[in-house]
Formats: C-alpha cells, structure tokens, sequence
C-alpha cells in the first residue's frame, strides 16, 4: 500500500513538473550563490548543513522503512522485549552533539565575517516607508550635491490586476534603482520612517530590519556587473508586497559617472523649480505620479477605500483650500498610512501631483499650483 | 476526591501556581527595565545612553589615533520639520570634546513640540560615544516659522576599540506635540 | 426513560449527565468538558482553515484575484490566531481533559468548576476576535507575531479587542494549565508514580508549566501594547524613549516556548501509539521523560533565533545560535526512540499508527530544517522567507496537527463505544499525507528561491510551485471532512468496541468499559494494574 502509493504520487508529481516546466523555465529549488563572498559562504554553509541533514535523514528514515517493511505483524513478526539501553542512548546523545559542533564551526566564522562592517569606502543610507525605499548616499561634507531618492514599484497596476500581460520582472521593478559601484566595500546603514521593515536581496545574503528609531548595519562587496533583485522581508502593513529592491551594481568607472550625472540632476531640479508649469503639462505629470504613489490606497478615480483610505473625489482636503491640500501632501496625516511626500517628490513632482488631485475625479477647481508655491511651503515655512 | 486532604492540597498547590503567575505578568514587566539596563551594557541595538556625560577634566587625549564620526538626521514620517546637521562627518582624535550644530526649522503654522533620538552604529560603538551636551536631552519646543541651532558636544571614549574608525550617530526627530501637550495639561491642573 | 429511573436516579449519589444544553453549560465532568474542548478546536480548525484556503486560492496565480491586500493580511493574521489558540492548544487542553484522569487513576480533574470556566470563556474570546473583521478599519492584520509599531501605533482601531480577546485566552489557557497540574500532582491513584505516569501525562504537566511561565508574559505585551495605544506610553515607541525589538524580545520570550506547549503533547500521544501498534513497550521511557524537560528548558534561552536579522551584537546571535541548535540533541533522542520502538516489534498499521508514523518522519523534517534555521548567517537568507513557513507548518501541521489526529482515532473508541470505519479512517490519512506535502513541501523551495512570506502576490518565477501548492492546500483542507464524517459516524454507531480497542494497547484507560462511563475510578483503580510504562 505504502509503496503503491509513493509510486503513484511520483508519477503524478512528475507529470505535473514535465507538463508546467512548459509553461514557465523557472523551477528554483535552490537559493541563489550570489554575488558576493559572503552569500558564497552562505550558500556553502547551507548546502553544508543540508547535506548534513540528509544523510542524518537517510540513516534513520533506513531503519524505520526496515522495521515497517519487515517487523510487521502479517509476516508473522514476533515483538522483541527489549525496552532500554543506557548505551544506546548515551550513544546517539553524543553523535548529534558531534555533528552539531561540525556544523557550529564554520557557522562562527561565516557570521562573524557578517559583523564586520569595518573599512567601508562608501557608506549608504537606506530608509524604509510603507511602502517604498529611500537611499541617501553619504557625503563627505555639507557643500557636495546630495543624492537621495526613493525607489518605487514601477510595475503598473494593470499588470497587477490582471488587465494586461504580466511584464519579465512583474512586482521586481521599481523606477529607481540603487546604484552601486562593484569591488568597494559598502557599509549600508538602514533605519526606518515608520514601521518595520527589511532589506533583503538574496544575491548577497544581506537581509536586514530597518526600525524605526534605530539604525542598523551591513555591508557588501560586489563582485559581477549587473541587476539585482529583492523584496521587503518583514510585514510592514497593506503593501508589504509591493516594495521590491533593485540594485544595479556597475563597474567602479560608470559609477562615478552616474553618480556626478545624479549630482547634476539635482542640482538641475532647483534650477527647474523656479520655471512655470503648464495645466496640461501639471495634470500629466500629476496622473502619473498619481498612479505611483497614491492610487494603491486612494484607488482609481480617487474613490479611495473609507474609512481606511479616504476618498478623494469631492473630498474636502481636495477641493477646499489650496494650503490645505498642499499641507496633507508635503507633511502627511500622522499615525494613518498618509505619508509625508515633501521629502519624497521634487517641487515639480509635488505641484503636479496637487494640481492633478484638485482637479481630476470631478474636482474642477481649476487650481494650478506651481513649484515655486510649494517651495516657499516647504522652506518658507507657512 | 474521597480523602479529605485533596482539598486542601488543592489549595496549597494552586495558590502557589497563581503567585507564579502574578510573579511571572511581573517579570514581563520588569524585563522593560531589565533589556535597558542590558541594552546600556551591550550597546544592543545601538540605544545610546541619554544622559550627559561627564566631561572629565584632563580627560586623557588618544594622540595616536583618529576616528570618523559621521552625522545623520533625519524627520520621522510625518514630522514636518526641517532637520539638518552643520557637517556630515568630521575627523575626531579620542577623548577630545568636539561640538557640532544642528539646524531645525519649524515648517508649519502651528507650535509644535520634537523629540530628537539618537541610535550609533555600529552598536559596539554606542557606549563610547559620550555627549556632554545635548539638544536630544530635552524637548524642542518651536514657533511657527522658528528656526534654531541646536549644539552637540561629544567626545569618543578612547577605550573605543581598536578596529573601529567610523562611527554614525543618527538622529531621528519625532513629532510629540499631542504626548507633549497632555504631559503639560496634566501638570497645569 | 421511566419515572421510577428517574426517581432512582434521583436517589443516586453519582448522577449521570443532566438533560439539555444545561448538561454542556453548568457541566464539571472532565469527559463532557473534553468533548466540548474537543468539537470547539475542530470548528475553530476549520474556521482557520477556510482563512488558509482564501490565502491559498489568492496565491493560486500571480496578480491580485480574489482580495485585496489589506484582507489578505487580516487573512494570514486570523489564520495563525485561529490555529495557535483556538485549534491546536484547546485540542491538546480538551485531549488533557478526557484522558489524564483516566490515565491516572482519577475521578475528574482536581478543579472541576474552574475546567467548567476556562472552556466557556473560550468561545467567547474568539466571537471578539473574530467579529474584529466586521470592524471599521477591519481585524487585526499584523500577523500572528504582531510585531509594534504596525500593531500600535499603525494598527487598526479594532486591535483592542484583539487585546482583549488575547487576555481571555491567556486566562483561559492559565485555568487550564493549574488544573492539570492540580490533577496530575494531587490526583493520581495510590501506586502510580510519577515515573510510571504514561508519557502523556507526563508531556502535559511540563506543558502545563511552560503555560504558566510564558502565557502570563504574553498577557503583559498585549498590556504594554494597550498602554501604548490608549494611554500615551511609550514602551515600544522610538519617539518616546522606547523600542520596537523590545516587543519582539518579550513576544518571543513567551513565543519559542509557546511553540513547544503545542508540540511536547504531541510527542506523548505519539509515544503512547507507537508501543501500542509496535506491540512492544516504548523504548527509553526514562530518556524520553529527560528529553521533554531539557526541551521545556531550552524553550526559554533561544528566543532570540526568532529575530537574527533585527541587529544583535555577535556575542548575542552566537550565544542564541548555540543553543538553538542544542534542541536538537533531545528531540533527537525523542526521534531514536520511537525508531527504536518499532524495531523488532510487530507492527499493525490502523489509522492511528498511520499518522504517528506520518507524524515522526514529517516531523523530523521540520527538525531538520529547524537545525538549517538555527545557522544564524543562513537564516538571514531563510528569515521571514516561506522557508520558513515550510518549517513551521511541517512541524506544526503533519506535527501537532497529525498527532491529534492520531489521538482522535487512537481514543475514539474508547470515547463513543464503538470502531470508527478503517476504509474511511485510511482514506482521511492517505488524503491527507499526500494534500500536505503537496502543499508544504514547496514552498520549501519557494523561500530558497526568495519569496518572502505574508505577500499577497508574487514574481513570476514563483508562480508554478504556488499552484502546486494551493492544489495541495484545498485536497489537504477537504479531506478534513472525512474526519468530520468519520467522528459523526462512530458516534451514532458501529462496530462494538472492547474495552482493551486495541491488542497492543497498555494503560488505565483500557481497564475501563468502552464507551467510558460517565463516571470513571471513583474508587482508585488496583495498584496492580498499574505497570510500568
């Protein structure tokens, strides 16, 4: 019956993996070596550990399957009267001992390695916020150009409800990724704006929780070129599974390169908040930020999902004064899931975006507000 | 139960059973202060003390050795002040009293009160940093509009261990109008 | 039943069971409270398990179907819930309830009104947290672990009645914990020692001890949480001088013990199958009675191996890392011993020895992966990934889940008088042995791969062991029905049960008629039959 039964369960598991490897190439049992020593190491340890295991598993599984098969009462199996040993026992207390240290020794040394957060050439910052990531590149002092971004799922809802075909890397984009050079040892810092969350990509063995409140370190050393896939690890509310990570790793050269490029473009945008933005350029610019940022919680057509997520279409904060949408936007709603976006958009992004909701879902106000306000809000302090 | 002692037995055993549970509710409680003091000693989770240190007069200056100390502030989200530190980073020699400053602008139209907490990494560093003024001491009470410098002054304990050189200190300013204001409504009545 | 019954019932000192719902309000028999301890986990099972198979019929496919993400998380959130207090704890309380004074030797357990109590506040507790989803804002969606600040200060407004609810349990639980070990200690009949006491008994009193320890704890972070959201204190609160790890440190030091409450019966049902079908006495009864304390003990210094990624220091991640991986010492010895009860012995496999069987290999895959988990630098990889889910579900589903099932049939005869069907019984294992490893076996493979648990969508490359998975899910989910139909047949009728139901079979509570009389050994049972285990 026994063996009956695993036959047929083999032979249906099969076909279902012959026929569905059609369907999609990617049957991942494994995790991933990586790209760094440290998930080599990871990876060698595991499969240390796993092999380990198996052949514990072997052993005993062995004796069981035996006893089943030949210790059975229908083959006439007489019960033996032994019931104790203390040798036996003492035995099989100090094997798995044994093992145990086998296995604790390169365990030690990988995760101390792990520790060591010394001698960084570059140090990131990276914040979390339901639901999206911020990376802040160190600076050595006040008067070198920031760059800083927040980093968001680029795949777009269609996708997600089914409307469309679902693109390669469908929930594994984002619009900006992490930029890192390869070979120089980085030290992450990671904390948090307001729930837990973690950093993880699996490529490098690095997962971390970012709280808030706290910062915490990592670092990495990246050896190949190329993209590099992850996602938030620890609950962090409605969207938990909509913030992926997504860092490009480039040779130290095209690093640097991108890196003055990124310190020229924002030096480039307060330059540009200074010019005049037209109503359709605004109501353009404002619906794709919309579709970005705002419509996981205030849906499409700005219905919202009350009395969580509030409506928008005809809402007071929306239609009312113009200071007061300005205000909900830039600086948040604090203790619900509005999240302050003056830190997060540029001037330009925020005006089109306030534009945009005082204006679309029937909310005619006619309103154009433009960068220059919004800048005198947020520095001007009203 | 047909003995009489079972009873009695019963109510032996279960008062001790329900003293080991009020005593173990309390233990929840007590280890609050308890993950505190073990925080202190480990510097887990980078909690820096918050109380000013004493900076000791002739305190003995490692002439040997620099650290970087590196500076983050950041606004929690919601908080809708600016925050910003006088440098990034500066080179420190071990046990020299450093000060920096650290700028808060009060964007809105309201008196709103902040809360600045700090956190060290890495953690094995948190108990060697050791601030002898500190805004992050007290609350901040800004006026709409206000701006203000708010110093730090700090110095490395020269016990900091040898492998490390660079050290952040982070700040995260918290919004505590409302906590704030009810502390002051309770006093006031 | 006839007036002069009746009036000679009246006259009896031991009356029988009273008539109507009264019987099952105002009830102190240990046998009746069982029952009801027993039928309230199974609805709660298959409350948890309908939340299990939206979760599952979401994951089917990439993209979002059937939920939004905001449900999906009140669905994994009220699943664990469901499962950890309603289903798996109060089965293993009302199992305690039916079967340690009849193991024992006792008349009732020591505390009859307070076991009346600890029952009835239950269905209670989880009407409050259930209703919770019918809530503005909707039911608490933080997971079972709750983990502040998206449970305080991000939570939803409903969470104080999740508190509540929790504080009901936990009573509930603590009532439950002093009786059994009021009764174990107080009750036992004259001759049974405690080192002849059925391995059952004996896992139950250390359980018993693990409940009240942790659950007390567990009573004061839903207290601090409360504080924290109705009366501006900080415990938990970056702004106010608190922290967030905190809670996890707390929630942990009650959640790792927690863990092994619902698993230490477990390994006394399955010891006291194992020798009954193997027709042979448990091998190292005494090793096996060690290995259960030095667990509980463990229980308490490795919480930590829950939080590996929040940032301890070394010295803290070595020191949780080692002693995690100790467990393994004694729940091995556990795994040798029943390996070698069934060697050389003369074995039978009915249901009940079909899932103790089941139970040891699964479970000892969730060991071992349990071991993997306890790595610290590889379980930055596994942590919070469906490696993990994999790993708390093999030990927990084909683990706990199964031993009960065991239990159930092992006693059933005992319980109603008469055989359940074998055919449906082995149709009901082989259904389900097949439905959970479909279902948890991949997703082993899944958090390798990098899926992260408590999402309610996924990447593309996840997409082919997710179905496999769900498929799994809904064969393992309705074949539970089968027990159900199983239980209500055997309960109308069938096949006469002896009092001995099993050949093999050893202990007290063979020594009574089957079905158990309302009223067993009110006066202690002979001392020779009393024999060692």
């Amino acid at each position: 019956m026994l063996s009956k039964a695993k036959l047929w369960l083999g032979l249906a598991l099969s076909t279902l993996m012959f026929w569905s490897a059609g369907l999609h190439a990617a049957w991942e049992l494994n995790m991933p070596r990586g790209v760094t020593q440290m998930s080599r190491d990871t990876y060698d340890l595991h499969m240390t550990i796993f092999w380990w295991v198996v052949a514990i598993g072997v052993v005993v599984f062995s004796v069981m399957l035996w006893s089943i098969i030949h210790h059975r009462k229908s083959k006439g199996a007489k019960p033996a009267s032994f019931h104790e040993s203390t040798k036996v026992e003492i035995v099989w207390t100090l094997i798995p001992f044994a093992i145990l240290i086998m296995m604790a020794i390169p365990a030690t040394r990988v995760l101390t390695d792990a520790y060591d957060t010394t001698g960084s050439e570059l140090d990131i910052q990276i914040t979390g916020y339901q639901w999206r990531w911020e990376y802040t590149y160190m600076r050595e002092d006040m008067d070198e150009e920031e760059v800083s971004f927040f980093s968001i799922l680029s795949t777009s809802r269609e996708e997600i409800d089914n409307d469309i075909e679902k693109s390669e890397n469908y929930l594994l984009d984002v619009d900006r990724p992490l930029v890192i050079p390869t070979d120089t040892r980085i030290r992450f810092l990671m904390t948090s704006a307001d729930v837990l969350h973690a950093w993880w990509v699996p490529d490098f063995a690095i997962k971390k929780d970012t709280i808030p409140g706290f910062i915490n370190e990592t670092w990495v050393v990246v050896e190949e070129p190329g993209i590099y896939r992850g996602q938030c690890a620890e609950l962090c509310g409605m969207d938990h599974g909509f913030m992926p990570i997504v860092v490009h790793a480039l040779p130290p050269e095209e690093y640097q390169a991108w890196y003055a490029d990124q310190q020229q473009a924002a030096a480039d945008i307060r330059e540009l908040a200074n010019a005049e933005l037209s109503m359709d350029d605004a109501m353009a610019q404002g619906e794709q930020i919309y579709n970005q940022n705002c419509v996981a919680c205030h849906q499409a057509g700005g219905v919202g999902m009350p009395p969580v997520f509030p409506a928008l279409a005809g809402s007071d904060k929306a239609t009312g004064d113009r200071l007061i949408t300005m205000d909900t936007i830039v600086n948040g709603v604090d203790g619900t899931a509005m999240a302050a976006y003056g830190r997060q958009l540029n001037p330009i992004q925020l005006a089109a975006v306030i534009t945009f909701v005082r204006n679309a879902f029937g909310n005619d106000t006619g309103d154009l507000v433009q960068p220059t306000e919004v800048n005198e809000f947020i520095v001007g302090g009203q | 139960m047909k003995t009489d002692k079972a009873p009695s037995k019963n109510k032996t055993l279960v008062t001790k059973l329900l003293f080991a549970v009020v005593g173990m509710f309390a233990f929840g409680f007590a280890l609050v202060p308890l993950y505190d003091v073990i925080c202190d000693i480990t510097g887990l989770n980078g909690n820096t003390n918050n109380l000013a240190a004493q900076a000791e007069a002739g305190e003995i200056i490692d002439e040997t050795r620099e650290v970087t100390v590196q500076f983050i502030a950041r606004e929690n989200g919601g908080m809708a002040w600016g925050f910003s530190p006088s440098a990034t980073q500066v080179r420190v020699k071990p046990g020299e009293v450093n000060m920096i400053s650290y700028k808060v602008t009060n964007n809105t139209d309201q008196v709103m009160v902040g809360q600045a907490i700090p956190s060290v990494a890495p953690n094995a560093a948190a108990g060697h940093l050791n601030k002898v003024e500190c805004f992050c001491f007290e609350e901040q009470v800004l006026q709409p509009g206000e701006s203000a410098d708010m110093p730090l002054r700090f110095f490395v304990d020269p016990a900091l261990p040898a492998d490390i050189s660079k050290l952040t200190l982070s700040y995260t300013l918290y919004d505590i109008t409302e906590k704030s204001s009810k502390l002051k409504a309770v006093a006031a009545r | 039943m006839s007036t002069s019954a009746a009036l000679d019932h009246s006259h009896d000192h031991h009356h029988g069971p009273a008539k109507g719902i009264t019987r099952w309000l105002f009830t102190t028999n240990h046998k009746d409270i069982g029952s009801m301890y027993l039928w309230f986990s199974f609805a709660m099972f298959l409350l948890g398990g309908t939340f299990a198979l939206v979760i599952r019929a979401e994951l089917f496919q990439p993209g979002l179907q059937f939920v939004d993400p905001s449900f999906f998380n009140q669905m994994t959130t009220m699943h664990g819930l469901v499962m950890v207090f309603g289903a798996v704890m109060p089965a293993f309380v009302g199992l305690a309830n039916w079967m340690i004074p009849l193991m024992i030797g006792a008349p009732d357990m020591a505390l009859p009104r307070m076991n009346n109590w600890s029952f009835w506040i239950l269905p209670f507790a989880f009407a409050m947290m259930v209703s919770t989803l019918f809530m503005e804002g909707g039911g608490p969606n933080f997971g079972w672990t709750f983990y502040a600040p998206l449970s305080t200060t991000y939570g939803p407004p409903s969470t104080t009645f999740f508190i509540f609810a929790v504080h009901i349990l936990g009573a509930s639980s603590i009532m439950g914990a002093i009786n059994v070990i009021a009764t174990i200690l107080n009750m036992r009949a004259p001759g049974m020692t405690l080192m002849k006491m059925p391995l059952f008994v004996w896992t139950w009193l250390i359980t018993a001890y693990l409940l009240i320890a942790v659950m007390p704890v567990l009573a004061g972070v839903v207290t601090m949480m409360l504080f924290d959201i109705h009366f501006g204190t900080a415990f938990f609160d970056a702004a106010g001088g608190g922290d967030p790890v905190l809670f996890q440190h707390l929630f942990w030091f009650f959640g790792h013990p927690e863990v092994y409450i619902m698993i230490l019966p477990a390994f006394g049902i399955v010891s006291a199958i194992i020798p009954t079908f193997a027709r042979k006495r448990l091998f190292g009864y005494d090793s096996m009675v060690y290995a259960t304390a030095s667990i509980a003990f463990l229980s308490f210094i490795v919480w930590a191996h829950h939080m590996f990624t929040v940032g301890m220091p070394l010295a803290g991640q070595l020191f949780f890392m080692y002693a995690t991986m100790l467990i393994a010492v004694p729940t091995g010895v556990k795994v040798f011993n029943w390996v070698a009860t069934m060697f050389r012995g003369s074995m039978t496999f009915e249901t009940p020895m079909l899932f103790a069987i089941a139970f040891v290999v699964l479970f000892t895959i969730g060991g071992f992966t349990g071991v993997m988990l306890a790595i610290t630098p590889v379980d930055f990889q596994y942590h919070d990934t469906y490696f993990v889910v994999a790993h708390f579900h093999y030990v927990l589903v084909p683990g706990a889940v199964f031993s009960l099932m065991a239990a159930v049939y092992y006693w059933l005869p005992k319980w109603t008088g008469y055989m359940y069907d074998e055919t449906l019984g082995k149709l009901h294992f082989w259904l389900s042995f097949i439905g959970v490893n479909l279902l948890f076996f991949p997703q082993h493979f899944l958090g390798l791969a990098g899926m992260p648990r408590r999402i309610p969508d996924y990447a593309l490359q996840f997409a082919d062991f997710n179905w496999i998975s769900s498929v799994g899910g809904f064969l393992f989910g309705f074949s539970q029905l089968i027990l159900l139909f199983v239980v209500i047949k055997c309960v109308r009728g069938g096949k006469k049960a002896t009092a001995q139901v099993w050949e093999g079979a050893q202990g007290l509570e063979w020594t009574v008629p089957s079905p158990a009389p309302y009223h067993t050994f009110e006066t202690p049972p002979d001392a020779s039959l009393i024999k060692a285990q």
